[in-house]
């Protein structure tokens, strides 16, 4: 028998073919290894509401707790912190919260339930950093002479006010989120749960 | 190269006829890949300083594996809180300095040894950049290499995760949270990433797969490829001639001499150097003041307070300052995207340098004041973007001259350097290459 080289059309289409469904099979085998990395069962249902004692919070103080691994921040904002907010607004990128970064009840001038709290997650929405509390006027926490407290996110240097609200030309793009919550006394919040309206 | 076996020159009976290396020969090509890549690879006479860096890379690949080994033995890849309320693995790490004998100084090798990797790296691919190493035919080197230094930042990235402090969990939280900028997929890509939806026990389990095995695996096959690759074309050298021109009767070329044992004994003098500086640092600064074990590391990851101050590791800094500089919108996408592409492009870019660079000449011996000028600007402004890197982006140099715009400008400069060379490495200036290499 001859060496000479024809191409067996019917042989190599089957070989194309062979190598298609194989091919599609190995990418197929990819789908349980990729799909092992996402969250398991367990992260997704970790991140049950907490509930938060404020009675102790002094007017001008914040506190910090932990909500699904993330620093969640309660203010309880003087008058002064107060009154810079509408005279911050002209600063700021999204003044009236129309970014989606609040739950319905929170998209006010304070940007919470009631005025003197305030209840965020205390993570920059830039790259994910906790920025620094900066309350004091002034050049007094190492801020610019005009400044009128905040937050500085220590990472690419976003600023926010007492609200959370971004500055103009920041990295971070939106303001930072409002988790959902509710108050269940008038000390008492519960923190990733709200019912509508309350 | 030469793969066959010897087997029909010598007895192929089984019995051992002959010594055992011609038995072996029969069946292992022992002997021809001594010779192929060792005692009958002839290499460039004229070969300099420079030219230790690439032996040098292979020796810190050989320490980061073996210290690597002994260090997983102790270390637990374990997020959870122990009794007395810290992270386990950031305990384990304390363990290993403070109770496994001579951990301390596995450990130290251990971090040292990421930065000496990434200083006689760079150190490598500048000795690229001077000598034109990366041009025809060598431009599969170059690939293999960038796609070395890309996996070498990777492994780099990952086991800064493993100790579990500050800046561990700081530096992965900003440099993950980069990928959700990357419109449409971002956010699902980094949850994936972190197996998570915040960086946690299970982000630090598959960083630790990914450094122990995934990456090193990786980096060992195109270590093999990189070598493959440059044994089968020869190497370059500092004059930029091809040896392979000019051969002897015997086909061996003029201005070479065999790697070993003349490159390898002069290896060896370079190792002894290396390891003197690198011990020097080990004993007496590990921490490289802050440069090489960062101090807020010392502290355990708090996923509620970011310190006041965080920054990658020294040689991470020059890409992170590209990753900075970007803090325009573009087309509608958020800056930090384009930052997340400024940083990988200024990686990948140096993948093209083949064929970006028009110059008639390689070697900077050979060419014009334009090469020089630019190639200058060019490192002085590397380590400009590196410094920054280091600081606050509200850094000032002497409290005057803001280090942002600063940072903007260089970064613009470092692709302009890259982009613009198919025109200025034309028009430059030349002189002409000497048939033989020079001594």
């Amino acid at each position: 028998m001859s060496n000479e080289s024809k191409v067996d059309c019917g042989r190599r289409r089957l070989v194309v073919a062979t190598a298609a469904v194989g091919g599609a099979g190995a990418l197929v085998a990819l789908v349980p290894f990729l799909s092992s990395m996402l969250p398991s069962e367990r992260a997704k249902a970790a991140g049950a509401p907490v509930e938060v004692d404020i009675g102790n919070l002094e007017v001008g103080q914040m506190m910090t707790v932990e909500w699904r691994g993330k620093p969640v921040w309660i203010i309880n904002r003087s008058k002064t912190m107060l009154e810079t907010l509408p005279e911050l607004n002209k600063d700021m990128a999204d003044p009236k919260s129309d970014k989606d970064m609040q739950p319905e009840y929170c998209k006010n001038e304070t940007r919470s339930i009631k005025p003197e709290y305030m209840v965020v997650v205390g993570i920059c929405t830039h790259l994910g950093c906790s920025p620094s509390a900066k309350f004091k006027h002034g050049p007094a926490d190492g801020m610019a002479a005009d400044w009128l407290g905040g937050f500085l996110c220590p990472c690419h240097g976003s600023h926010f006010d007492f609200a959370g609200r971004v500055f103009k030309s920041q990295p971070a793009p939106t303001n930072l989120e409002v988790p959902p919550h509710m108050y269940l006394t008038d000390t008492r919040i519960l923190i990733g749960e709200h019912k509508k309206g309350a | 190269m030469a793969s066959n076996t010897n087997f029909e020159k010598y007895k192929s009976d089984g019995s051992l006829q002959g010594n055992l290396l011609e038995w072996f020969d029969a069946r292992f090509p022992a002997t021809s890949m001594w010779r192929g890549h060792l005692s009958e690879y002839y290499a460039p006479k004229n070969f300099n300083f420079w030219y230790f860096f690439g032996s040098l890379a292979m020796l810190v690949l050989v320490i980061q594996i073996v210290t690597g080994i002994f260090l997983v033995m102790h270390y637990k890849p374990d997020a959870s809180l122990n009794a007395d309320g810290i992270p386990v693995a950031f305990a384990s790490v304390e363990y290993i300095m403070r109770d496994v004998p001579w951990g301390w100084l596995i450990r130290y090798m251990h971090s040292t040894g990421a930065s000496a990797f990434f200083l006689v790296v760079y150190l490598h691919m500048f000795r690229g950049m001077l000598y034109g190493s990366y041009r025809q035919p060598r431009e599969l080197i170059w690939i293999f290499g960038t796609l070395l230094f890309l996996c070498l930042m990777a492994e780099a990235f990952m086991g800064y995760l493993l100790p579990w402090g500050q800046m561990s969990f700081w530096g992965a939280q900003v440099i993950v949270n980069l990928f959700s900028a990357i419109p449409l997929v971002g956010e699902p890509l980094s949850i994936w990433i972190r197996g998570d939806f915040v960086v946690g026990d299970a982000t630090l389990n598959r960083f630790f797969s990914f450094h122990v095995i995934a990456v090193p695996l990786v980096l060992l096959g195109l270590v093999a490829a990189h070598i493959l690759a440059l044994h089968e074309v020869g190497s370059n050298n500092p004059d930029g001639v091809e040896i392979k021109k000019r051969l002897t009767p015997e086909g061996i070329p003029l201005d070479g001499i065999p790697f070993h044992p003349y490159y390898s004994v002069k290896d060896i003098v370079g190792v002894v150097v290396f390891l003197m500086v690198f011990s020097i640092i080990v004993f007496f600064a590990p921490e490289g003041g802050g440069y090489f074990l960062e101090y807020n590391n010392f502290i355990p990851a708090d996923p509620l307070k970011t310190p006041p101050h965080i920054a990658p590791v020294w040689y991470f800094t020059p890409y992170y300052s590209l990753l900075r500089a970007m803090v325009w919108p573009l087309f509608g996408i958020d800056a930090k995207f384009w930052g997340v592409v400024a940083m990988g492009g200024g990686v990948v870019i140096l993948a093209f340098l083949p064929w970006l660079d028009r110059s008639p000449v390689k070697s900077i011996r050979y060419r014009g004041p334009i090469f020089k000028t630019l190639l200058t600007i060019f490192v002085i402004s590397f380590f400009i973007l590196g410094f920054l890197g280091t600081k606050a982006p509200s850094y000032a140099f002497f409290d005057v001259i803001p280090g942002a715009p600063v940072a903007q400008i260089l970064s613009a400069y470092y692709f302009l350097f890259f982009l613009t060379m198919p025109w200025w490495s034309k028009i430059d200036k030349y002189k002409p290459e000497p048939d033989r290499v020079t001594m």
